[in-house]
């Protein structure tokens, strides 16, 4: 009963963890990857940004166009017996989706901070860029990363409208926190909502300050 | 260590035009901000590659377009003191020094170590660049460039950030850098002092392209075009013509000159120095009435700004000692003298 109960908090953070794995090292990589493109920065920029910006309902949407069963991906995955739509790895996905857009545009203003006459010192002294970016410009920009991790992890906690879109409110399953408190106004408990309610309010708003306060002693 | 480069970039404003050689020698280009003398020293790193010629290291092609070879800035083994010094702000002195050195904790301790020394920066070891001063800073920055072998300097206007009382500090320190180092350096700058006080070979640049390589007495003394003579500091300049084989009309001016040196056919400027210029009681070979425009008081000398009297020629800018302008009484009319061993003829 107790589990059933904590269910969807466990399921959420099992998502958020998952997803923010995900993004931490996709933001990054994208983030340096596309700082160091010529041409076609602002086109690749604009795609991994939309989720951000268009309605969370329509990332859903995209989602199960792109990967729901009719499509070719879906296709693809089904002759292996595998289906994102209305699954745990299907929140999962939509969580990466609409949190990678923060983890992206912190680490690449972090990136862009970073003064790029170190990296040049940096090949003249003999460095590989390997070296060159996990020695000087990631450590030099892990208060930007760290901050766009914590972003990505709140978002991808509270993530909702994509979640429902394509993995569903199965409970024990893809019900999260945020879907629980839909389904529960729904069916009227609004003593349940508010439960979660002051479950994930507590929970991210302890985040951002335990986040800012680690910010804070990096600074001194 | 001999550098010979020859490249062309085309730059926003113009294209880059640039070759010289250099062996054995602290060898400097002089030209003014957005000259493109930074960018050349980019380029024979290697951080920017040029459209277009070649860059020979020694016996080794670094840059060669026709041949497209390009050898990437980690195997050049140049050294780049960049003006902000570029130091790793997330490793200690010593971290910095021995981050590109092979091998073992004990051997790059021992590397940095040894460089610590040479470089006076006992104590500092585990300091972070933030902490250090302008001075130590450089210093660092100096033994990293070392520690990594570099088989030639590249020393990009080093003092261009700073106040004026460190960078006469800094500059003795480079002095100090550059004797032990005993090897090929080139050095960028917009500033006469650095240039003639650190370099014996001087190429000025203009709008991409060298102008002129000379000794550095050479330049001093006779700079052969225009842009030489306004970055060797020479305020005074006007367009000229040739009158006789040691006369000449400056028409800016609006006077006739008697010159020393033969006067060249093709010459188009005459200059002098401010501080050639001198006070005359009588009429002598090359004086004028000047009436005194204005007059700028200076710590050790008076900058007056003066105009041939009757006429609607272009200022001079003359330099006077203290004394010298108080002896005047401070006139409103002065006769003046242009000597002849000082005007310098410019032909281009």
């Amino acid at each position: 009963m107790i589990m059933d109960t904590i269910l969807p908090l466990y399921i959420s953070c099992k998502t958020a963890v998952l997803a923010t794995v995900i993004t931490f090292f996709s933001g990054i990589g994208l983030a340096y990857g596309i700082s160091r493109l010529k041409t076609g920065q602002d086109i690749c920029d604009a795609v991994i940004m939309l989720p951000m910006v268009l309605p969370p309902t329509v990332v859903g949407f995209f989602l199960l166009l792109l990967l729901g069963k009719r499509s070719s991906i879906g296709q693809f995955l089904l002759r292996f017996d595998i289906s994102l739509v209305f699954t745990w790895y299907g929140a999962v996905i939509a969580a990466v989706i609409v949190s990678l857009p923060l983890m992206y545009r912190t680490a690449r203003g972090a990136f862009d901070q970073v003064d790029i006459n170190m990296i040049y010192a940096a090949r003249t002294l003999g460095s590989s860029e390997w070296k060159i970016f996990w020695h000087i410009v990631f450590p030099n920009s892990r208060q930007g990363i760290l901050a766009g991790t914590i972003l990505a992890f709140t978002r991808a906690l509270g993530e909702f409208g994509a979640t429902i879109m394509f993995a569903g409110n199965i409970p024990g399953i893809t019900q999260t926190m945020s879907t629980a408190i839909y389904a529960a106004v729904q069916a009227n408990d609004y003593d349940l909502a508010f439960r979660w309610v002051q479950v994930i309010v507590a929970f991210s708003f302890s985040t951002i300050i335990a986040m800012n306060y680690w910010l804070k002693r990096q600074k001194k | 260590m001999r550098l010979e480069v020859s490249i062309k970039k085309k730059l926003v404003n113009f294209e880059l035009q640039c070759e010289f050689t250099t062996e054995d020698e602290i060898f400097a280009l002089l030209g003014a901000s957005g000259c493109g003398k930074s960018m050349t020293l980019k380029c024979i790193a290697g951080i920017e590659t040029p459209d277009r010629g070649f860059i020979r290291l020694g016996n080794t092609v670094l840059f060669d377009s026709e041949k497209k070879i390009n050898v990437r800035p980690q195997e050049r083994h140049i050294g780049y003191l960049f003006q902000n010094y570029a130091l790793f702000t997330n490793m200690t002195v010593a971290e910095n020094i021995a981050f590109t050195v092979k091998g073992t904790k004990a051997e790059k301790k021992c590397l940095a170590d040894k460089y610590i020394e040479r470089f006076s920066l006992n104590g500092l070891e585990n300091s972070y660049p933030d902490k250090l001063s302008g001075g130590q800073q450089q210093r660092t920055a100096f033994a990293r460039m070392l520690a990594s072998n570099a088989q030639i300097l590249l020393l990009d206007e080093p003092f261009s950030a700073l106040d004026e009382y460190l960078k006469w500090q800094m500059e003795l320190d480079l002095r100090k850098e550059l004797a032990q180092y005993n090897g090929s350096a080139l050095f960028v700058s917009h500033n006469r002092g650095e240039v003639y006080r650190l370099c014996s070979r001087i190429a000025v640049m203009n709008q991409g392209r060298i102008e002129a390589i000379k000794m550095r007495d050479s330049l001093f003394r006779s700079p052969d075009t225009l842009m030489a003579t306004i970055l060797s500091g020479c305020k005074n300049i006007s367009t000229a013509r040739r009158v006789s084989a040691h006369t000449i009309y400056a028409e800016e001016w609006q006077m006739e000159l008697q010159t020393e040196d033969i006067v060249p056919p093709d010459l188009t400027y005459v200059g002098i120095r401010a501080h050639n210029i001198h006070a005359v009681f009588s009429t002598e070979e090359n004086a004028f009435e000047f009436t005194v425009h204005e007059v700028i008081e200076d710590i050790f000398a008076f900058n007056v700004i003066i105009r041939r009297s009757h006429s609607d020629g272009k200022t001079l800018y003359w330099i006077v000692e203290k004394k010298t302008w108080e002896r005047l009484c401070m006139q409103k009319k002065v006769y003046l003298t242009l000597p002849k061993e000082s005007l310098i003829m410019v032909k281009r």
